[in-house]
């Protein structure tokens, strides 16, 4: 649903940056941690000033005193006034970080660049350098460096630049990587321009933001690297800083231990400040691209007293599946409701087949996955009810999927058979596995009867040698022969309705049709009740007793298979099949100038 | 497999070879090192071949000051820096796991208290959660020695004492950092469709989670534990000082100061070492886990 491509991003980039401002300065973290921020930076800046007393200056007579009105937070071990100090180690600590963030854009971001760009061998030797990088404790080596160059805090604030700069340089080049095909480099490309110049102007575009939120981060871990390089005696001594600060309030913590907890409480608080920075920018940028999720779930209220009236025979249905004005939408960024299924009602008898068709995105899935009760964690039933002989599914009062219920039919009376049959297997489990465990679940058979059966199934689903099949791995076995073994798994506990989504959309031509026969083949035979999900009118023809056509998630129109067909009474059933008439599935959407003329 | 391994192992020997080259020239041909220079009458690039000849047979010379085998040295404080470590990620790994499971499925509170957890392990270095946590545990209700270190040989129970606090210490922010992304890898895993069919069958929730959705999510997170093992190291250096424990980070420290440069040149290639065998050991563990690359 956020499938935003880097296009869509580049194009809309003046409209979620006007809108992102506002939505930072509405937050009261990004107001709290900036200001902060802020304030650090002036009283850095405006030490001279701002600092009561010289940093340096030692009072023998007031060592270790306790905080009072001449000194603000007390003084330490030689006397020094701690607020001084504390104002003063905010230089050392922006500093610090300011060299990190620095040194690691300047090399970090053009070599990701380059690398994201160019491709090939570069990528591959940057891309080396970049892990090794990362492979080397940071304080290790900062030791080092200060075994050989002495405790600089520049230098050593430098070369812990270069360690980190793999967090820019991967950064850059994912994005790079993700931008380098699009359409509009490429149209660039023809324009003229030189490829140093597409690279600056489309790409920097995309990683901007991303730069912003790494670089508040990394200026989080320079600090603190700083303060424990500080802490361990290894900073800078020219410098007053906050690690130092800690490691002298450390060694008099018995006589004073309140002086730890000053620049300890600086230290912290200076990082999270940037942290929160971060953590606020991503939140604005990832909200102007999200929809939001469940958490307003409760602010659609049900109508149900409407629901009541539409449904005044609340005597049980003679049916064995009956779904009723159902709606399922997802909760969007503005607090509206995008629905994807509405209004949606229709009945299933036993042993009865029944199609939903409809193009993709006319939510004959989603419709599918209520029955199943396994709608995606964001979705939301907004009304209706579904039941299913006779108990509810999806409750008439309050639209709450009721999980006990379901859980007591899924793969027992209820099963489903998914579309796309490689993704649905376990890669991490045979075949034999995840076809035997459901069976010792539902039918509480031991290990060696749910093999015997399984066997039968997999033998009655035509697969040619299942002793073989059952110790394979998914990835091990075709497209058609796992599509074969979800049929198997589906009906391998004998249930009443089967919930067939797509189930031969992502097969070959000659295996659909094998498919297709077996499906029949197992209906007829078991007498399961069926719905099944397809864009295809050809699969309905073949199986359905009853059809639903559906459109924007609305029912178009509805009837037995015959008359639907021979005689369709809407204008977008006879598009529909008009296209299936030559052979084609649809490959665009057939209606957009439909939905525009609206 | 095999070609995966020697792959990987070659990687690793030429890291190891770069890393320890560089900084090789960097401590010995710096002004620090002047003093020593002048008394080593050869060149700096011939006594760069005799030490990498030496360090190939593990032999990685003496120490300036205690004239003691850095190798043996460093072995005998490996102990200390190894358990701790490995204690801390083995803690870290199933709190994170478990906080990271109960954020991605029960969504709500938990997910906040995963992310506020986030932010403040990353905002308190671990120097200051152990300098805390010294204070209340050591000095105001003394439960814990605030320093030193006990081996396990000795007196078990003492030596968990003594691991309790610097422990503490680094597991805070290792889950801080580590649980979040634990989150999103099973988050991600949820979203894919074979947990809907697993579902659709009737397996429990439970069992989907903890014997599916975990194993899936696994790779990830080891890579995950794999880059917390090297923050780790460095962790360790400023833990060990701070509570006097006798590890590699301690002798790191003291030789730093006073200028011993072989050890430390030695304590940077058993780091490396050590980063090499753990990465090699999460890529076996990922090989196993995905069946793809298992060898029938």
């Amino acid at each position: 649903m956020t499938n935003n491509t880097p296009t869509q991003n580049a194009h809309s980039t003046e409209i979620i940056r006007r809108s992102l401002i506002g939505r930072l300065l509405r937050n009261p973290l990004t107001l709290v941690s900036g200001s902060f921020l802020l304030i650090l930076v002036v009283s850095g800046v405006f030490a001279q000033f701002l600092a009561p007393f010289d940093p340096q200056a030692t009072d023998i007579n007031a060592v270790l005193s306790p905080i009072n009105s001449k000194h603000l937070l007390g003084t330490d071990s030689a006397g020094r006034d701690v607020l001084s100090r504390i104002i003063f180690g905010v230089q050392s600590t922006l500093i610090s970080a300011v060299i990190t963030i620095v040194t690691s854009i300047v090399i970090g971001v053009p070599a990701g660049m380059i690398a994201g760009y160019f491709g090939r061998k570069l990528d591959a030797v940057s891309n080396w350098i970049s892990n090794m990088l990362q492979s080397l404790p940071a304080i290790i080596v900062l030791l080092a460096v200060s075994a050989s160059f002495g405790n600089s805090i520049f230098v050593s604030m430098f070369v812990f630049g270069v360690l980190i700069t793999p967090g820019f340089f991967r950064l850059t080049r994912t994005a790079v990587m993700g931008v380098r095909n699009e359409l509009y480099v490429d149209a660039a490309r023809v324009s003229g321009l030189g490829d140093f110049r597409i690279i600056i102007r489309h790409i920097f575009g995309v990683v901007r933001a991303p730069i912003i939120i790494q670089a508040a981060m990394i200026s989080g871990i320079a600090i603190s690297v700083q303060s424990g390089l500080a802490f361990l005696g290894l900073g800078d001594p020219k410098l007053i800083s906050w690690g130092v600060m800690l490691n002298e309030g450390f060694v008099n913590i018995f006589s004073s231990p309140t002086l730890v907890v000053w620049p300890g409480l600086a230290i912290s608080s200076t990082i999270g400040a940037f942290a929160l920075l971060g953590n606020a920018i991503r939140d604005a940028l990832e909200d102007s691209q999200k929809v939001e999720t469940s958490s307003s779930k409760s602010k659609y209220k049900r109508n149900s007293s409407k629901l009541a009236t539409n449904d005044s025979s609340k005597s049980k249905s003679n049916h064995m599946l009956t779904v009723q004005n159902l709606s399922v939408g997802y909760a969007q960024g503005d607090g509206s409701l995008k629905k994807v299924v509405s209004d949606v009602s229709f009945e299933l008898n036993k042993g009865e087949v029944l199609g939903i068709v409809g193009e993709s995105g006319s939510g004959k899935s989603q419709t599918a996955f209520s029955i199943l009760g396994l709608l995606p964690a964001n979705a939301i039933i907004a009304s209706g009810h579904i039941e299913f002989e006779g108990h509810e599914l999806v409750s008439r009062e309050t639209g709450a999927i009721r999980q006990k219920e379901l859980a007591a039919f899924r793969g027992k009376r209820i099963a489903y058979i998914p579309q796309e049959p490689m993704s649905n297997l376990d890669p991490a489990f045979t075949i034999g596995y995840q076809l035997i465990r459901p069976v010792t679940q539902i039918l509480k058979l031991s290990k060696d009867e749910a093999r015997k059966k399984v066997l039968g199934i997999l033998d009655m689903v035509g697969i040619v040698n299942p002793e073989r099949v059952m110790s394979l791995y998914p990835h091990e076995i075709s497209g058609g022969m796992a599509q074969r073994v979800l049929i198997a798994g589906a009906i391998s506990c004998e249930p009443d309705l089967l919930i067939a989504d797509e189930p031969t959309t992502a097969l070959d031509v000659t295996v659909q049709a094998e498919v297709l026969d077996l499906l029949r083949d197992l209906q007829k035979r078991l007498g399961m009740g069926m719905v099944l999900v397809t864009h295809n009118f050809g699969v309905v023809a073949d199986l359905a007793d009853r059809v639903i056509v559906m459109q924007y998630g609305k029912v178009v129109e509805q009837g037995g298979v015959r008359e639907l067909l021979r005689s369709p009474q809407e204008p977008y059933t006879k598009i529909l099949l008009g296209s299936m008439l030559e052979g084609k599935t649809p490959m665009t959407m057939l209606t957009e100038s439909q939905r525009d003329s609206k | 497999m095999l070609g995966f391994i020697s792959r990987r192992l070659l990687s690793g020997v030429l890291l190891l070879l770069v890393t320890s080259s560089v900084a090789y020239f960097l401590m010995f041909a710096s002004s620090n090192s002047i003093a020593i220079n002048l008394l080593v009458d050869r060149p700096i690039l011939a006594r760069y071949f005799d030490w990498l000849g030496h360090a190939v047979t593990g032999n990685l010379g003496k120490s300036w000051l205690s004239s003691e085998s850095i190798s043996e040295s460093l072995l005998s404080r490996l102990g200390v820096t190894l358990t701790l470590v490995g204690v801390v990620i083995i803690l870290a790994a199933i709190i994170a796991t478990i906080l990271g499971m109960l954020a991605a499925v029960k969504g709500g509170w938990i997910d906040r208290l995963v992310q506020v957890i986030g932010i403040t392990g990353f905002a308190v270095p671990n120097f200051v959660v152990a300098i805390f946590l010294v204070t209340v545990f050591a000095i105001q209700t003394p439960i814990f020695p605030a320093t030193g270190w006990v081996p396990f040989s000795e007196d078990p129970k003492q030596w968990l004492m003594s691991l309790a606090l610097p422990v503490s210490a680094l597991v805070l922010g290792t889950v801080a950092s580590s649980a979040q992304q634990i989150r999103s890898a099973i988050k991600s895993v949820l979203e894919r469709d074979w947990v809907r069919t697993l579902k659709s069958r009737g397996i429990p929730q439970r069992e989907i989670l903890f014997k599916h959705v975990l194993r899936a999510a696994a790779p990830a997170g080891l890579t995950v534990l794999s880059l917390q093992f090297v923050g780790l190291l460095g962790g360790v250096v400023i833990i060990e000082q701070l509570f006097a424990l006798p590890g590699m980070g301690y002798l790191a420290v003291s030789s730093t100061t006073s200028g011993d440069t072989p050890v430390v040149m030695g304590v940077v290639v058993y780091t490396v070492i050590l980063v090499i065998v753990v990465n090699l050991l999460v890529d076996l563990l990922n090989g196993w886990l995905n069946p793809k690359n298992r060898v029938k």
